[in-house]
Parts: structure tokens; C-alpha cells; sequence
């Protein structure tokens, strides 16, 4: 399974420039493994040490807050988009 | 300028004064410094300055992070250049206090800046620190309040903008921005999904979000509302405020703002007790408090108090960690209670507010209701916006009695009045 990762303006350089990565999974936790294996800076700067994502780190699937659906299980499609963005104030 | 530099408030990674709002270690969200060693150490000296400074926030400007100074020429009466905000009535509200079984009640009515909202102290400090750092297009993601600001600013300051507001949003609040002649974009989709949006798009343009990357700047803004209350107060803290929470932005830089003055001694005593206000429909700090935990699970906003209606909330750690240490509290209440609460002010104060205000109202009665609030406390009611601009939330909530112009019309047409 393919699915395209957007990489937040703030972590590019930890992601050799890129501001999106092809990495293979079936759920958002395989593919954020995926994309840490290629990347490992990007490991320390999203998740705590005990592998959960820090606490100001929202991650999008399809637009969705995974959130509102399973987490870190959440199943991913092929050719899905997952977004990390950082929260941001109000309006 | 008295800021020294941002900070990441998770890891204290330090970084230069631009536009910048996340840490790139570890995602946490950046804030202004300050060195105040070139303040006066002399309290009474310090005073004098700030009161000696315009009718407008930028009479606070030793406390701001801006690098040149309050914009626009200096004169303790004359308005600077742009839409100065700030300065609103701190009202003692003793019929509110009465119906209530409190002693002491202030009403902050900050619906009387330039375009209604506490919003405008915000954006005057953020857009004045774009400019600072040559943007020409200011830009925001807005449930209503933010949106009228950013275009009036922009129009003010001869500035492009680009506003985006979930679609849906009230009449009122769309036709007070578009007024303004700024870009006006409605995203189908709820805050959070606006939100998502500008901060993609916060990364491809060179426009200054006001609440995204000029964040850490427009936070500051919020302060100014703490050392009115305080000034106003006679150089005084409060026993307790009782603040609106979406972000979470605004309650923790009230707090902010009391404890600054207090360590620079402007200030004594213990630090106001902090109530966060929210709706039922859109209570995901509150719900958090509740169950004791200390980061919010997200919700999907379902309530008429539109402007509160973040089911994201950025700040949500850190306003749930300050109404533990401050011995408060965060709480909910319903579309009906915030209904109440806006009849009741308007019919106590005179003050006729959003339902973000009705919110605020409506946990104060709460409170009191509950016995939480000692009847010796001065407390604080921060009212954040006006009334005209939710007009539906009072529709149909009182009669008006039409009657022919002749006496026995009259004398017919119109019952007694009951009053309050
Ligand atoms: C009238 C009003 N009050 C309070 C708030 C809450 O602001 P914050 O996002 O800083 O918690 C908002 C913001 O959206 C608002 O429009
Ligand atoms: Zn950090």
C-alpha cells in the first residue's frame, strides 16, 4: 500500500528537503514507521519516547483528524494522503 | 525592543523574533521573551510611564513584543495611526452581583473596541509586528471575531487580506468583514477544517497569518486585557476571572499578563483564580478538565456559540494546567444557559453580548449557583463580544407589542410591564 505523506514546512529539513514522501502501509503507524526509517531525525521531533506522537502534532488522513478515527490504527489506502500538521491559536 | 527572543514553551529551544510559531525539534508552540532589566525598577516610576502613555493598548507597549516602538505619533490623547484598540469600560456590575448572591462583580466589556471583539488587541499586535517584518498581505482563519478584525486592520493600514471562515458562519459576521474590501473566503467545512487549510497554505505563501505563523505576536495581544482590568482596578489583581475559551489562547495570556506585572512588582498578592467558559456543543477543554486528563480529545462543534466553536484547541494543555494551579475550574454550559446568560447581562449591565459573552455569563451563574465563588471575592467577567453580531441567538426571545398610534391602542395593545 502507497500512500503519500505531506511533510510540514517545519520538518523539511529533517526530511532532506522534501515536502512530501511516497512510503508503503496498511495503518498511519506503519506508515509513520516507514517514514521515520527513511527519515530518522523526523522519529525524535513527532513522537515521545515511548513512540506515541508529541502532544501538539495533529495528523490528517483524507483530511481527517485521526483523532476521530482509530488513532495510530487507522487504516490508510492506497494512494491516501496523510497529513502532519502543527496545532495552531484561534480565531 | 523588550522582547529578546521566542522560546518553545515544550522544550525551550530558543529562536530569532520572525515569523515563526512552531519548534522544529519537537512541534511544540513558540513565545515571546522579554529582558526587562531596562524597565524602570522604580514601581511608582513604571506606573507613571504607562499612565502617561495613549488611550489605547499601545500604552502598554514596554510589555509588547514590537521593535519600534508604539506605532504613530505620541500624544497621551491623539490616536495613533491604524485602529487603536483597547482601552474598554471595566464596569462594577452590582445589580449583576445582586441577582447572582455575589458581592463584587467587574464586567470587562471589551466589546467596545474598533470592531467589536477582544480580536482587535490581538490583530493590532500582530499586524503591527508583520509590518515590522515587511509583509505586505495579512491573512487569518477565523470563527467570525478574527475575520471582521484582520479586514478592518487591513483596510486601516492599507494592507491586502485574505480571510477564511467556515461558510456557514452568521450573517452578521460575514457582512462585517467583507465590508471591509478584504478577500473573503468561505470554506465548506468547520473551524478546525479552515484551520488545517490556511496552515497548508500558511507554508506556501508569504502572507502573515496572524494566527498561525504571527502567532506568537498576536498571543501577546491578549495580556492587554489583564493590565487594563489591573490598571483599572487601581493597580489591583482580582480574586477571580471568568474568561471564554476556544483556543485557549486568550484565558492563558490573561493569566500571563497578571503575573508579568507581578514580577515586576507592579502588582502584589496571589494570582487571580482563572474559570475557563465554554458551550456544551463545543467543550473539549472543559469535558478534559472534568475527567482529569491534561491534553483535549477533539470534538465536532455543534452549538449557536459560533465564535468558541474550536473542537481543536491549540492551547488546550496549557489553559487545562492553569485552571488547576489557579484553583479554578473550566465548564460547560448549554445553548439555552448561554441564551440566559445573555438576557440576563443585557438586563443587569446594559451590556448586550455575543453568545460568547452569553457563555461567560452563563458559567458565572454557574459558579455561583454551585457556591464555588466565596461572597467576598472580586471577580472579573470578561466580555468578549457584542451582541449585534448574533442576532439569532435573541430572536424571539421577547414581544413587541404593535399597536395603532391612538391612546386606546395603547391602553389595549400593551400589558403591563412586569418588572425585573
Ligand atoms: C468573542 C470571542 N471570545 C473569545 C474567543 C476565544 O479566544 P481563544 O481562541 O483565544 O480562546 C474568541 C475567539 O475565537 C471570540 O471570538
Ligand atoms: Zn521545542
Amino acid at each position: 500500500m502507497s500512500v503519500l505523506v505531506k511533510i510540514p514546512a517545519q520538518l523539511r529539513a529533517a526530511a532532506g528537503g522534501e515536502s512530501q514522501a511516497e512510503v508503503e502501509g496498511g495503518t498511519v503507524q506503519e506508515v509513520l514507521d516507514g517514514l521515520f526509517d527513511r527519515f530518522d531525525e523526523l522519529r525524535t521531533r513527532l513522537a515521545d519516547d515511548d513512540g506515541s506522537l508529541r502532544r501538539f502534532v495533529n495528523v490528517y488522513v483524507a483530511g481527517e483528524d485521526i483523532r476521530f478515527l482509530d488513532g495510530l490504527q487507522t487504516p490508510v489506502d492506497d494512494g491516501s494522503e496523510v497529513t502532519i500538521l502543527p496545532a495552531v491559536a484561534g480565531g | 525592543m523588550a522582547a529578546s527572543h521566542l522560546q518553545c514553551k515544550e522544550c525551550k529551544t530558543s529562536y530569532e523574533l520572525e515569523a515563526l510559531y512552531v519548534c522544529d525539534r519537537c512541534f511544540g508552540p513558540l513565545e515571546v521573551v522579554y529582558d526587562h532589566d531596562g524597565l524602570a525598577h522604580d514601581v511608582a516610576e513604571l506606573r507613571r510611564r504607562i499612565q502617561g502613555g495613549p488611550q489605547n493598548i499601545w500604552r502598554y507597549a514596554d510589555f509588547l513584543p514590537l521593535a519600534g516602538g508604539p506605532p504613530g505619533p505620541s500624544g497621551r490623547l491623539a490616536s495613533r495611526v491604524g485602529l487603536p484598540a483597547g482601552c474598554t469600560p471595566l464596569i462594577r456590575a452590582d445589580r449583576l452581583a445582586k441577582r447572582l448572591g455575589l458581592r463584587e462583580v467587574w464586567v470587562k466589556n471589551d466589546a467596545a473596541n474598533p470592531t467589536h471583539s477582544f480580536k482587535d488587541r490581538v490583530v493590532s499586535v500582530a499586524t503591527t509586528r508583520a509590518r515590522e517584518l515587511g509583509y505586505e498581505t495579512i491573512a487569518c482563519a477565523s470563527t467570525g471575531n478574527l475575520a471582521n478584525s484582520v479586514a478592518a486592520h487591513g483596510a486601516a493600514l492599507g494592507l491586502e487580506s485574505y480571510v477564511f471562515i467556515p461558510a456557514d458562519l452568521e450573517e452578521q459576521k460575514v457582512l462585517a468583514t467583507g465590508i471591509y474590501g478584504t478577500r473573503l473566503v468561505g470554506v465548506r467545512g468547520s473551524y478546525d477544517d479552515v484551520n488545517r487549510l490556511c496552515t497548508e497554505l500558511c507554508a506556501e505563501r508569504e502572507w502573515a497569518f496572524v494566527n498561525i505563523n504571527l502567532r506568537p505576536y498576536y498571543a501577546e495581544g491578549s495580556k492587554t486585557l489583564a493590565f487594563e482590568i489591573a490598571e483599572q482596578l487601581g493597580w489591583e489583581l482580582p480574586d477571580r476571572c471568568v474568561v471564554p475559551v476556544a483556543s485557549g489562547s486568550l484565558f492563558t495570556k490573561i493569566a500571563r499578563g497578571f503575573e508579568e506585572w507581578t514580577e515586576l512588582g507592579l502588582l502584589s498578592g496571589g494570582q487571580p483564580r482563572m474559570n475557563g467558559a465554554q458551550a456544551e456543543g463545543c467543550s473539549p477543554v472543559a469535558s478534559a478538565f472534568a475527567e482529569g486528563h491534561d491534553v483535549c480529545r477533539p470534538v465536532r462543534p455543534d452549538t449557536i456559540a459560533k465564535s468558541l466553536a474550536i473542537g481543536n484547541p491549540a492551547d488546550g494543555p496549557y489553559a487545562l494546567e492553569l485552571a488547576r494551579t489557579s484553583g479554578g475550574a473550566v465548564d460547560a454550559v448549554s445553548d439555552e444557559e448561554i441564551r440566559a446568560g445573555i438576557a440576563l447581562l443585557a438586563q443587569t449591565t446594559g451590556i448586550f453580548t455575543e453568545t460568547a459573552g452569553g457563555v461567560t455569563t452563563a458559567v458565572l451563574a454557574k459558579l455561583a449557583e454551585r457556591g464555588d465563588i466565596d461572597p467576598d471575592e472580586r471577580v472579573v467577567l470578561v466580555i468578549t463580544g457584542e451582541g449585534l453580531k448574533t442576532l439569532d441567538a435573541v430572536r424571539g426571545t421577547f414581544e413587541t407589542h404593535t399597536i395603532e398610534p391612538t391612546l386606546e391602542s395603547f391602553e389595549h395593545g400593551v400589558r403591563q410591564q412586569i418588572l425585573l
